[in-house]
């Protein structure tokens, strides 16, 4: 049959891709199986075969600040949960105050005032070039514990913050300790001061990145039609920069959803402290990393759901 | 030359050109008057340096034994030789630069004001001195002396960074009659960059591998690489070291998992490899198809239009943001003392426990700062350069 003008097999343009493709999805797969294996039997040896039964004994260990209602006698998946709760809580906020703060810093590198701008410019450039941990224990051990108590402490109209805590609506001092309705801790403070410092310098070069796409023939036009600089902005350039901006929001929005997870050197106990603590007391590593993996996961994916509705909405409007 | 009055119109349109401008530039000098006084003070009369100064070995290797140090020693001079070298060859013609007198003046006031403000025994500060001198040195010579070598030889230059390399993993671990130094008896600068240094070298190649699996056309290496990309990009760095300390004795034989410290270390190096991978697509995507297309009709096979066409042209591109993608890395070498190991940050954090220096983490965490932001703002500047010497546009003339 064979005759000389057929290709043979081994030079065969189709052929050969996906005989490649199966020899590489045959050794990853063995590899798996071999991890698979291991972990078994590793897991059997130890008697710690997977399971979620676990997760209803009591947990016996504090969660501090919980939105939740949680005391030490409540199992496992409560603790993990107030724990979640939490880091939803910072990511929250952070994410607000990030967005505010990189927003005023991104615009001021545009602003007429030469000082200003290179004020921004060294914002940025301060931030970006020190680790993000360090930053972290930096607020925590060097500002907000060190934060004078008592009657010394920073008071502000509606804000009192002390070493024991940041005080909102009509704190008291009564024998010497403040008391208020709502109570932040240091702790809570000095994560979320080290998440927005440092993501508003990135979101900041994602706004300046943003408003210079918009081009100068734009400001002109409308500046020479008498509108101020602030509507100009508010009402021109912003609606046109925005849609470059908000696709990196999305990024930098998951980066310190991710960043909260190092809540932990800053005494916070947040879902990667939690299950930290939760594995050291029962050794379920396995199910202790798919649970956190699972979280963040799901988190990002929140969050990129969030800004895809928000991109939809600024592209619409824009038409 | 500008009139003095010239000057000053220029500063009145800078900073005070409306009078919003004039206020917000008021506000701003004396929130800067204030916040630098403030930190003046507290720096020359409030801070004690002692914990710094104290503590130079611990900071810069950790716990790595005292008899053995002068590995560590030969080593900076080796690198300081390199360094020299190198430096020496890319300028040539034996000329110095602006840049590079500037450089060079850094680097002796470094080692004659930096070992002098850290208090340092006197041989120490000798050795820093006579490092400095060397690599000055021998940058002067190689630009000297560079067109009087073969070319032959000079291709062979860059090799000595790969084996020095090598060279520098037998000094700092032993082995080869050395004495061994066990990974958990390294720390502080030394562990700190030799994770970066390692999850540097190795990410690279496997982020190109992996941008180039998810432009593939095969489905199989497509997928495979977006979901791989895609899992790391989802999950925090400290869960994945995490994993990396817990599960990774699980998933290998007994025995055959490494050591806490390279553990930590290909961590590192697989995650930055997704970040690094998404970088280098952002080149490929940049480069129109025609490119690979032309390269695979002129017969070259897919390989070598990928090393030869694709690849110098994408980086091109992707540079800034895998060199960003370096930066991070470095900064996240700090997650380490989370997990346990003395990197930097962990050392500092077992100098702070000791009794005697309690209380002193404005110090400490100052110089780190300084410290890290000088690591970071150097590669950045240095992949600036870079990029304009790659710029086809800027180096046609040369």
């Amino acid at each position: 049959m064979a005759t000389p003008a057929v290709t043979p097999w081994w030079r065969n343009r189709r052929l050969i891709p996906w005989l490649v493709q199966g020899v590489a999805g045959l050794l990853v797969l063995v590899v798996v199986a071999f991890l698979v294996s291991n972990l078994v039997r590793n897991l059997t040896n130890a008697g710690l075969l997977l399971s979620l039964s676990w997760l209803r004994n009591p947990a016996g260990f504090d969660v501090s600040e919980t939105l939740l209602p949680y005391n030490a006698e409540l199992p496992y998946w409560r603790a993990l949960l107030a724990g979640l709760v939490n880091t939803l809580r910072v990511v929250l906020a952070g994410l607000i105050g990030a967005t505010v703060l990189g927003t005023l810093i991104g615009v001021a590198a545009f602003s007429s005032n030469g000082l200003l701008r290179r004020l921004a410019r060294v914002y940025v450039e301060l931030i970006r070039n020190i680790p993000l941990l360090l930053q972290l224990v930096f607020w925590y051990f060097v500002v907000f514990l060190d934060l004078p108590g008592g009657e010394q402490a920073i008071q502000l109209p509606g804000v009192v913050l002390a070493k024991s805590g940041l005080y909102l609506g009509k704190p008291e001092l009564i024998n010497d300790v403040w008391q208020g309705q709502m109570r932040l801790t240091v702790e809570f403070g000095a994560l979320l001061t080290g998440l927005v410092v440092y993501t508003a310098a990135f979101i900041a070069e994602v706004v300046r990145g943003g408003v210079a796409s918009v081009p100068p023939g734009q400001w002109e036009a409308s500046r020479s039609l008498g509108l101020t600089p602030l509507q100009t902005l508010q009402r021109i350039v912003l609606p046109q920069a925005l849609r470059v901006i908000v696709p990196g929001l999305n990024s930098q929005y998951i980066s310190l959803a991710k960043n909260s997870s190092l809540a932990v050197a800053c005494g916070y106990t947040d879902l990667y402290s939690v299950a930290e603590t939760t594995l050291n007391q029962t050794g379920r590593a396995v199910e202790v990393v798919l649970i956190l993996l699972g979280s963040y996961l799901v988190i990002d994916l929140l969050i990129s759901a969030l800004m895809n509705g928000v991109n939809s909405w600024v592209q619409i409007k824009e038409r | 030359m500008n009139s003095p009055s010239l000057s000053f119109a220029r500063l009145r349109r800078e900073l005070f050109a409306t009078p919003l401008d004039g206020v917000i530039t008021l506000a701003l000098v004396g929130f800067l008057l204030a916040v630098g006084t403030a930190f003046l003070r507290w720096m020359l009369f409030q801070a004690e340096w002692a914990v710094i100064q104290a503590n130079t070995t611990l900071f810069a290797v950790g716990r790595y034994p005292i008899e053995e140090q002068w590995r560590l020693w030969l080593l900076t001079v080796l690198l300081a030789a390199a360094t020299g070298l190198s430096w020496g060859l890319l300028r040539g013609k034996g000329s110095w630069p602006r840049n590079d007198q500037l450089t060079a003046a850094i680097l002796i006031a470094l080692a004659v004001f930096g070992s002098w403000g850290l208090k340092l025994e006197l041989p120490i500060q000798l050795r820093w001195w006579g490092i400095t001198a060397l690599l000055l040195v021998v940058r002067w010579a190689a630009g000297r002396w560079s067109q009087a070598l073969p070319a032959p030889l000079l291709r062979l230059v860059p090799l000595v960074w790969p084996v020095l390399y090598l060279v520098g993993m037998v000094l700092i671990s032993g082995g080869l009659g050395l004495m061994r130094v066990p990974p958990g008896e390294w720390g502080g600068l030394l562990l700190t960059l030799l994770e970066a240094s390692f999850a540097i070298l190795l990410c690279f190649p496997l982020g190109v591998l992996l941008a180039l699996g998810r432009r593939s056309e095969l489905p199989l290496l497509r997928w495979g690489s977006v979901l791989y990309i895609e899992f790391i990009r989802g999950a925090p760095l400290i869960t994945l070291l995490f994993l990396g300390q817990n599960i990774l004795g699980f998933l290998l034989p007994g025995g055959l998992a490494p050591d806490r410290v390279w553990r930590a270390a290909w961590v590192l190096t697989f995650f930055a490899a997704a970040y690094v991978a998404e970088a280098v697509r952002s080149g490929l995507v940049a480069l129109p198809p025609g490119q690979l297309e032309a390269a695979r009709s002129l017969g070259l096979p897919m390989h070598q239009a990928l090393i030869h066409v694709v690849l110098p042209q994408a980086m091109r591109v992707a540079l800034p943001a895998t060199v960003g993608q370096f930066i991070t890395l470095l900064q996240d070498t700090t997650l380490l003392s989370l997990i346990g190991l003395l990197d930097l940050l962990g050392s500092a954090r077992t100098v702070m426990a000791n009794p005697e220096f309690l209380g002193k983490n404005a110090e400490v965490y100052l110089v780190l700062a300084v410290l890290f932001w000088c690591c970071c703002a150097a590669l950045g500047l240095g992949s600036r350069a870079l990029e304009t010497r790659l710029n086809p546009l800027a180096t046609s003339k040369a």
